[in-house]
C-alpha cells in the first residue's frame, strides 16, 4: 500500500484548510466560524457532545455537504473544484451505520472500494485485486470472503466496511464513529491498524470518536467541537484537561497523565 | 469458454427466442414452430412463402400475433428493468412501477390525453398518449416521494404505502374520467386492466424505441447502482454522484414505465417478481441483473399473455392475471422483509 506516497504533498504544507466555515440546516446553524488547518501524516480525533456538529464537519471534509459560507481547501486547491472521482481517490469514509439490503459477498463489497480507481466497463486489475486481498487480510476477514454481507454479525460487517475503505487506498481516511458498535477487542484492533496507516505509511486519519479514553490512546491531535464551534485544537495533553471536560461535556473528570506504557486516562466522577 | 454472466444472458436470450416462436404458433389456428420459422424466414429474406403452408398463416403471424407477442415481450422486459432500477435506487425490495403508483400515474395521464380529444384539442394520439403518460408518471413519483418523506429521507414501508394510496386515488380518477367522458372513451377501462389485444407494429416500434435505449442507459450506470447500495453518503465518497445518477435513473425508469403503460395499460407486479427471482438466482450485481431482468420479464409477460390468449376459453385481461400471481408474491416478500428486520 505504498502507491499513495507519490501523491503525497510535502509535510510542511497543510492538507486541509478551513477558513470561516459555516453550515446551517433549515432551522439552526450547525457549524459556525470554523478555522482549521490539518497537516498530513497525523491521526486527528474529533470529539464533542452529541449534536455538536461532528458528523457535519466530516461531511464537509469529504465534500458530501458544502459550506454555506467560507472556504475549504484540500492539498492547496478548493475542495469544490475536485471531481467526485478525484476526491474518492484521495479521501475514504468509514461510516458508523451500515445497512445493506442486497446479497453482495464480502469480497464483492471490499472490491467496491476500488470503484474510483477502475474505469467504467473495465475489469479490476491485478493490483486492484491485490489491494482487496491485502485489506481483507489486515482486517482478518479473508475467511468470510464468500459469505453474504447480509448474513454477518454487526462486528463482522463493520470490519468489512473498514476493509472496503482500506482497499480504496487513499491519502486520507475519515472515520465517523467507526468503532462505536464494536466490542473492545475489535475496536482496539481496528484502531491499531488505523494508527499504523498514519505512523508507518504517512497517511492522514480524521476520526470522530465518542470514547475519550480511546481518542487519548490513539490520536495525535484532538479537535474539540462544542455547539458548532471549534472549542479547542491541540495535542491530547493540551486538550483533555479537567476544565475542558467540565465545560464541553458537563462531566467531572480526573485526568491521569500518560506514562511510558499507558496513555492519558480520564476517570469520570459519577454524581 | 465464455464467462458465466454472458452464458446466462445467452441462455435467457435463446429461451426468449424459443418462447416467441412457440407462442406465435399457439392460438385458435395452431401453427407448428417449423412453419413459423419458415414464414419468418421467407418474410425476412423477401421470398415467397411455400405453397404447402396454409395461405392464411402468414397474415395471422405477421399482422395479428407477432406484433402482440413482441409488444408483450418488450413491455415485460421494460417493466422488469424499471422495477429492478427502482429497487436498487430506493434500496427497497418492494418497489416496482405498480407499487410506487407510477403505472397508475401513467395510466391517468394517458386517459387525460384521450379526454383532450373530446374537449376539441387535437393532438395526434400517438404522441399525446405516451407524452401524457410520462408526465403523469413523473408527477406521481414526485407526489409519492413528497408524501412519504417530507424531509427527503425515504423509509421503505411508508414509500410503498404512499405509492399504493396514490395509485388508489388515481385509479378512481381514471374511473371518473371514464364516467365524465361516458361511451366516447370506453377504451379508458383498458388502462385499468391491462391488455395486449389488438397491438400493432407501431406499438412494437414505440416500445422498442424507448425501452431498448433505456436499458442501455441503465446498464451504463450498472456499477454505480451497485455502489449506491452502500447508501448515498458512502457512494459519494466512492466517486459516484449519487444524486445525479438517482435523478437520471428515476426519470429513465418512469419513462420506460410510461411507454409500457401507454401501449398495454396497468400490468402490475412484473417489475417486482422478475428482479426478485433473478436476484436470488444470479446475485445482486446490476450489470448482469438488468439485462437478465429484461429477458426474464419478456419471457414472463409473453408467457402470461399467451396463456390468456391461447389457453383460457375466453380472454382474461393480463393485468388481472399478473395481479393474481403477483399479489400473493408481494405478500411473501413483505412478510420475509418484516421478519428480516427483527
Amino acid at each position: 500500500m505504498a502507491a499513495a506516497v507519490t501523491t503525497r504533498a510535502s509535510d510542511s504544507a497543510p492538507l486541509f484548510v478551513i477558513s470561516q466555515g459555516c453550515f446551517a440546516y433549515r432551522v439552526a446553524n450547525v457549524l459556525q466560524d470554523i478555522d482549521l488547518d490539518l497537516a498530513p501524516g497525523r491521526f486527528y480525533g474529533l470529539i464533542g457532545p452529541n449534536g455538536s456538529g461532528k458528523t457535519t464537519l466530516l461531511d464537509l471534509l469529504t465534500a458530501t455537504r458544502s459550506l454555506q459560507s467560507g472556504q475549504i481547501s484540500f492539498q492547496g486547491h478548493e475542495l469544490e473544484g475536485y471531481s467526485k472521482q478525484e476526491l474518492a481517490r484521495n479521501i475514504a469514509l468509514v461510516p458508523q451505520q451500515f445497512t445493506m439490503g442486497f446479497d453482495f459477498t464480502v469480497a464483492e463489497l471490499v472490491l467496491m472500494g476500488r470503484h474510483p480507481h477502475i474505469p467504467r466497463f473495465s475489469n479490476p486489475s491485478v493490483r486492484d485485486l491485490e489491494l482487496v486481498e491485502h485489506a481483507m487480510e489486515v482486517m482478518q476477514i479473508e475467511t468470510l470472503r464468500h459469505r453474504l454481507i447480509t448474513d454477518l454479525s454487526g462486528g463482522e460487517k463493520q470490519r468489512v466496511v473498514v476493509a472496503r475503505a482500506l482497499a480504496q487506498d487513499t491519502e486520507v481516511l475519515v472515520l465517523d464513529e467507526a468503532t462505536s458498535n464494536l466490542d473492545i477487542h475489535h475496536t482496539i484492533k481496528i484502531m491499531h491498524v488505523i494508527r499504523k496507516l498514519v505512523h508507518e505509511e504517512g497517511r492522514t486519519v480524521i476520526a470522530a470518536i465518542h470514547d475519550l479514553n480511546l481518542a487519548a490512546a490513539f490520536c495525535d491531535q484532538l479537535m474539540v467541537l462544542k455547539d458548532g464551534r471549534l472549542f479547542s485544537v491541540g495535542t491530547v495533553q493540551e486538550t483533555l484537561t479537567s476544565g475542558l471536560i467540565a465545560e464541553v461535556f458537563q462531566v467531572e473528570a480526573e485526568v491521569q497523565a500518560a506514562t511510558v506504557n499507558l496513555p492519558l486516562r480520564l476517570h469520570y466522577t459519577l454524581s | 469458454m465464455l464467462p458465466k454472466p454472458l452464458l446466462i444472458l445467452i441462455l435467457l436470450g435463446l429461451f426468449l427466442a424459443a418462447a416467441i416462436i412457440l407462442a406465435t404458433g399457439m392460438g385458435f389456428l395452431v401453427i407448428t414452430p417449423l412453419e413459423v420459422l419458415h414464414i419468418l424466414g421467407a418474410k425476412v429474406s423477401g421470398t415467397a412463402v411455400g405453397a404447402e403452408i396454409n395461405s392464411a398463416f402468414p397474415f395471422v403471424i405477421m399482422d395479428v400475433r407477432l406484433p402482440r407477442i413482441l409488444t408483450a415481450a418488450i413491455v415485460g422486459g421494460g417493466l422488469a428493468v424499471a422495477g429492478a432500477v427502482f429497487q436498487a435506487i430506493l434500496l427497497n425490495p418492494l418497489a416496482d412501477p405498480y407499487t410506487l403508483g407510477v403505472s397508475s400515474g401513467a395510466a391517468f395521464g394517458a386517459s387525460l390525453a384521450l379526454v383532450l380529444g373530446i374537449l376539441g384539442i387535437t393532438v395526434p394520439v400517438l404522441v399525446s398518449v405516451p407524452l401524457f403518460a410520462f408526465l403523469g408518471a413523473i408527477a406521481t413519483l414526485a407526489a409519492v416521494f413528497a408524501l412519504a418523506a417530507p424531509d427527503g429521507r425515504l423509509s421503505s414501508n411508508t414509500l410503498i404505502l404512499s405509492g399504493v394510496i396514490v395509485a388508489a386515488i388515481l385509479s378512481a380518477g381514471i374511473g371518473f374520467i371514464k364516467y365524465l367522458a361516458d361511451e366516447q372513451v370506453g377504451v379508458i377501462i383498458f388502462w385499468l386492466m391491462g391488455s395486449f389485444v389488438g397491438r400493432t407494429w407501431s406499438d412494437v416500434a414505440l416500445t422498442a424505441i424507448f425501452v431498448l435505449p433505456g436499458l442501455l442507459v441503465m446498464l451504463y450506470f450498472g456499477r454505480d447502482l451497485n455502489i449506491m447500495a452502500l447508501g448515498g453518503r458512502t457512494a459519494d465518497t466512492l466517486g459516484v454522484d449519487s444524486r445525479r445518477v438517482k435523478k437520471i435513473l428515476l426519470v429513465g425508469a418512469s419513462l420506460i414505465t410510461a411507454i409500457c403503460v401507454s401501449v398495454s395499460g396497468i400490468i402490475g407486479f412484473v417489475g417486482l417478481i422478475v428482479p426478485h427471482l433473478l436476484r436470488l438466482l444470479l446475485g445482486p450485481d446490476n450489470r448482469l441483473l438488468l439485462p437478465a431482468c429484461f429477458l426474464g420479464g419478456a419471457i414472463l409477460l409473453l408467457t402470461a399473455d399467451t396463456i390468456t390468449r391461447a389457453w383460457l376459453p375466453s380472454e382474461l385481461p393480463i393485468g388481472v392475471l399478473t395481479a393474481l400471481i403477483g399479489g400473493p408474491f408481494f405478500c411473501y416478500i413483505f412478510r420475509k422483509k418484516q421478519l428480516g428486520q427483527r
